[in-house]
């Protein structure tokens, strides 16, 4: 195989693999934070950062794979 | 038409030994740009506030509330608002900034041939590592103040048992992967945008990228929120997690 097909094949596969616990988690976050939300409505003002928190660090690993992807890519 | 990608900043010119590259050039025009903001609206403070006074001051005082809550102690709300506050207010201008239309047009002329003049701040990683490492020597400062040197150390260096020192070497990790986490999540999200801009604009340049352009928004917003919080959230956890060892040591 030629380094390049190589190069794009690894980085499909890294931000794909990547992705899928994240995508499990950040959903897993939403809906719980909308349970919440739905059972308490007026909490929702305090409930809705701490999400956006939480699913960011949720995200990280995602992210880590998203840059070792464009380092495939791009560097 | 080529996809132009590049993970460093372009080199724009050199003074001396010192290269001037595109993002850094755009972070002083946003520096600038800030403080002139900032002096004259201090100039400017009146005790009937005009339309800019009230939004600015709707936006503090809403960021304060906040930053009091979450660090939820009055007097280290008040020390800690400042960094939080200028990190998050410094990230959501340079992200924003990178939505005003018809940057990537602009190029110059260099010896690497034609550069884009523009790009946005935040797609550096040397930009961001420092950011991250103001953060995190800021907690790492604050955690020694509250717990002292020795009780500090003793933390991440535990002989009592196997398992505490594997605990406490679990936690010198944590506080190293600190660094990573936290300026590999604003960078990745930033550049990742740009590149999915660029991408749709590559495929189809009209309505296409739209969408993509206001996740754009979404990410820059949530993200420099996100910053500011996480950097508040270590720095609150490093002053209060000293207390309740300090209770069961007694």
């Amino acid at each position: 195989m030629e380094v390049e097909a190589a190069k794009y094949i690894a980085a499909g596969l890294a931000i794909g693999l990547g992705a899928i616990g994240p995508g499990i988690g950040e959903g897993i976050a939403a809906s719980k934070a909308l349970e919440a939300i739905g059972r308490n409505p007026e909490a929702s003002g305090k409930i809705t950062p701490l999400m956006f928190v939480a699913m960011a660090i949720t995200e990280s690993t995602a992210i880590y794979a998203l840059v070792v992807t464009l380092i495939i890519l791009f560097a | 038409m080529r996809l132009d990608i590049s993970l460093s900043p372009e080199i724009l010119f050199h003074i001396g030994p010192l290269a001037i590259s595109n993002s850094f050039f755009w972070l002083l025009v946003v520096s600038v740009f800030l403080l002139l903001g900032v002096f004259w609206l201090n100039k400017s403070l009146k005790m009937r506030p005009g339309k800019i006074q009230n939004l600015v001051e709707m936006l503090v005082s809403g960021a304060y509330e906040f930053v009091e809550t979450t660090a939820d102690d009055k007097k280290l709300a008040r020390r800690a608002f400042p960094l939080v506050f200028t990190l998050f207010f410094f990230i959501l201008i340079s992200n924003l900034i990178t939505f005003i239309p018809g940057q990537a047009a602009v190029t110059i002329k260099t010896a690497d041939g034609m550069v884009p003049l523009f790009r946005a701040i935040i797609a550096d990683y040397g930009l961001v590592f420092m950011m991250t490492m103001i953060s995190v020597l800021t907690t790492q400062i604050v955690a020694i103040y509250v717990a002292g040197p020795f009780k500090y150390i003793g933390r991440f260096l535990n002989f009592t048992s196997p398992l505490n020192f594997f605990l406490g070497l679990m936690d010198l990790i944590g506080e190293i992967a600190k660094v990573m986490s936290l300026s590999f999540r604003l960078f990745g999200n930033i550049f990742a945008g740009e590149v999915l801009g660029a991408v749709m604009l590559f495929l189809f340049p009209f309505f296409l990228p739209l969408p993509f352009a206001f996740l754009g928004l979404l990410t820059a917003v949530v993200q420099a929120f996100v910053f500011a919080v996480l950097t508040l959230v270590f720095i609150s956890m490093a002053a209060t997690v000293a207390e309740p060892e300090a209770e069961s040591v007694k």
